[in-house]
């Protein structure tokens, strides 16, 4: 279990990190996502991994660690409204900027940003 | 336990929660209360700074569970400190911004009261996943306040700030669990006893946690290879979020001093000094970039963001010194730089509104107006910030020089830190020459009015440097109390006999 266990984060950890350096806003996304499911279950096993364990002391001999799923618990809440806040911001980017590139531009494109002070020196 | 602890948290709560359901009543009642909420904050910071200053620990325990089991709140000197820097600056932030920053988003002052929230957490908690908590909170925020404001220029600077900000966090995660792994622990007073205790594999996976802990907090902080989202993001805020926001990277430079003064200070054993001796030439490289960023600034509120990266290098170099005369001169400095550079942004913003199309980029324009009024409070602004006398800049670096021991480190120090002070000079210098002296003729279309509000409280912002001179007396004596009291840690684990309410002992 702990084998398989270990490969899936990181698995998760590993696509989450490359889709996080890509130059689109939603495979960016999609690599925050996972890279959050990766540290979810990575969380969860810091209470060791244990089946049919009971979360109270003295009542088995094998008793499973409840915090960690009460950490694993706030961090998945927080990592879903912190997602949901991103989603919307990259769609911002994509109309603001009629682009789905991270800095708004490529790099072949002149940057607008650059195209209205220079209107500005010009005036 | 001592209910006092929660009112710095309460407050901003209650408030924020009124905001946000009173989007719709009038402006000047919405503004009343906001402002209400941050005096009070305020009032309340004051009461625990005077409370903390007798050098004992107060805990609160959340809903009476005993430390470790359950959260708890612990007030120190550096605690309190840390309220009342970021009560005062956010007071007259807040009224800067009722000068009209807040209009076009109905959530401004909620937003704004629930960034003061978690900043309030950040710094009064004493559980390690409470503090990732309290940044989730302050950051979710802060991505509000960030793009408040019309116009796209915000959008990019913002969702780099998002997604870095979100992959800090999981690194903040990973983290907390390798600690929990091993020690079974999250609470700081506990871990600073289990630390020590641990041997053998466990030894490096607590390292490997410890450093990756340096990582975040860098991040949050904006230490060198980790700084660059942050001229972008703070010149494109609007002013008196970016004010705000000088105090954000000290919540990194906070949680630095907290986590390695206590986990991983003197007592720590195996782990002792963890990440320190990187952080000393870190601190003097981000110092450098600083500089060089701010003399090659294009507008004059890049040129106070790259000041923030410069006092982030400051800071952290006699922080990691690693005495208690580096630790007091640390702290010393952080007053002046929060409040220096947020008065300088409010007034690199009123510069901007008065130069027309011009803004605040440093270039030649006609001659604004209100000149001698913004020269005077740019020249005070930069000369504190700078560090030349006979502002509270001049004494902060000169107990920062006097702090660093004979040797290769005062060589390093006192070279980067002069060299850096001259180059910012100079930094200023040209932008101020520019902005207010190469003048040509014409006239500025629409400009805005300088109303008394936004006046008073970027000047009240910048005019605390000399607050600081009048009193650097006593808060000398505080910072030295602060860091002899952080650099003597074995006190901090006395909260975990804290004695909950209804229990006979």
């Amino acid at each position: 279990m702990e084998l398989a266990f270990a490969l899936a984060i990181g698995a998760l950890t590993a696509s989450g990190v490359y889709l996080l350096l890509r130059a689109r806003t939603f495979p960016v996304v999609i690599g925050l996502t996972l890279l959050s499911y990766g540290v979810n279950l990575f969380l969860f096993s810091s209470g060791r991994l244990a089946t049919g364990g009971q979360p109270i002391i003295g009542s088995t001999s094998q008793y499973s660690d409840p915090l960690p799923q009460a950490l694993v618990l706030t961090a998945i809440v927080i990592g879903f409204a912190m997602t949901a806040f991103v989603v919307v911001l990259a769609l911002r980017n994509l109309a603001d900027n009629e682009d789905d590139h991270v800095d708004g531009y490529q790099s072949e494109r002149t940057p607008k940003l650059k195209t209205e002070e220079a209107e500005v020196s010009e005036k | 336990m001592n209910h006092w602890l929660t009112a710095p948290i309460l407050i901003p709560l209650l408030g924020g929660i009124l905001q946000v359901f009173m989007g719709y009543a009038p402006v000047s009642l919405r503004r009343t209360l906001a402002l209400t909420t941050t005096v009070l904050i305020l009032v309340s910071a004051i009461v625990l700074l005077v409370l903390a200053d007798d050098g004992s620990y107060r805990a609160y325990a959340f809903g009476n569970w005993a430390p470790p089991f359950g959260i708890v709140l612990v007030l120190d000197r550096l605690a309190a400190l840390m309220l009342v820097l970021t009560a005062i600056l956010a007071l007259f932030c807040h009224i800067y911004s009722v000068g009209g920053a807040d209009e076009g988003n109905r959530q401004f002052h909620a937003l704004y009261l629930f960034q003061l929230l978690g900043l309030n957490i950040a710094f009064l908690t004493g559980d390690l996943f409470n503090l990732f908590v309290a940044f989730e909170v302050l950051l979710i925020a802060s991505y509000g306040l960030l793009m408040h404001g019309a116009g796209t220029a915000r959008t990019v600077p913002g969702l780099h700030y998002v997604v870095l900000n979100l992959a800090g966090s999981s690194i903040f995660l990973i983290s907390v669990g390798m600690i929990y792994s091993v020690t079974g622990t999250l609470n700081m007073a506990d871990l600073a006893l289990q630390v020590p205790r641990v041997s053998g594999e466990d030894l490096l996976i607590v390292k490997a946690a410890g450093m990756m802990l340096l990582v975040v907090f860098g991040l949050k902080a904006a230490i060198l290879p980790l700084c660059f989202w942050l001229p972008r993001a703070y010149a494109k805020a609007t002013a008196p979020v970016a004010a705000l926001f000088a105090v954000m990277t000290k919540v990194g430079i906070y949680a630095i001093l907290r986590v390695y003064t206590l986990v991983f200070g003197d007592q720590a054993g195996e782990l002792a000094g963890l990440g320190m001796d990187w952080l000393f030439p870190m601190a003097l490289v981000t110092l450098a970039m600083g500089v060089v960023g701010a003399v090659g600034s294009e507008s004059l509120k890049t040129l106070v963001a790259w000041q923030v990266i410069i006092s982030v290098g400051t800071l952290l170099a006699a922080m990691s010194l690693g005495s208690e005369a580096g630790t007091s001169a640390a702290l010393f400095y952080l007053l002046n730089t929060t409040w220096v550079v947020g008065g300088l942004f409010l007034v690199a913003d009123l510069i901007s509104r008065q130069r027309g199309s011009a803004g605040d980029r440093i270039v030649t324009a006609p001659r604004m107006h209100n000149r001698t009024f913004l020269s005077t409070l740019f020249l005070i602004g930069a000369v504190a910030a700078a560090g030349l006398p006979p502002l509270s800049g001049f004494f902060a670096k000169l107990l920062i020089l006097q702090a660093a021991t004979p040797g290769t480190q005062m060589a390093w120090l006192w070279s980067v830190v002069l060299a850096g002070g001259f180059f910012t000079l100079i930094a200023y210098s040209r932008a101020g020459s520019i902005v207010f002296w190469r003048t040509v003729d014409g006239h500025v279309e629409n400009p805005g009015r300088l109303s008394g509000t936004v006046s008073v409280s970027a000047g009240a912002l910048v005019a605390l440097s000399f607050v600081i001179v009048v009193l650097a007396g006593p808060i000398t004596r505080y910072t030295d109390a602060t860091a002899a009291q952080l650099h003597n840690s074995s006190d901090y684990i006395e909260i975990l006999k804290t004695p909950m309410v209804g229990k006979e002992e």
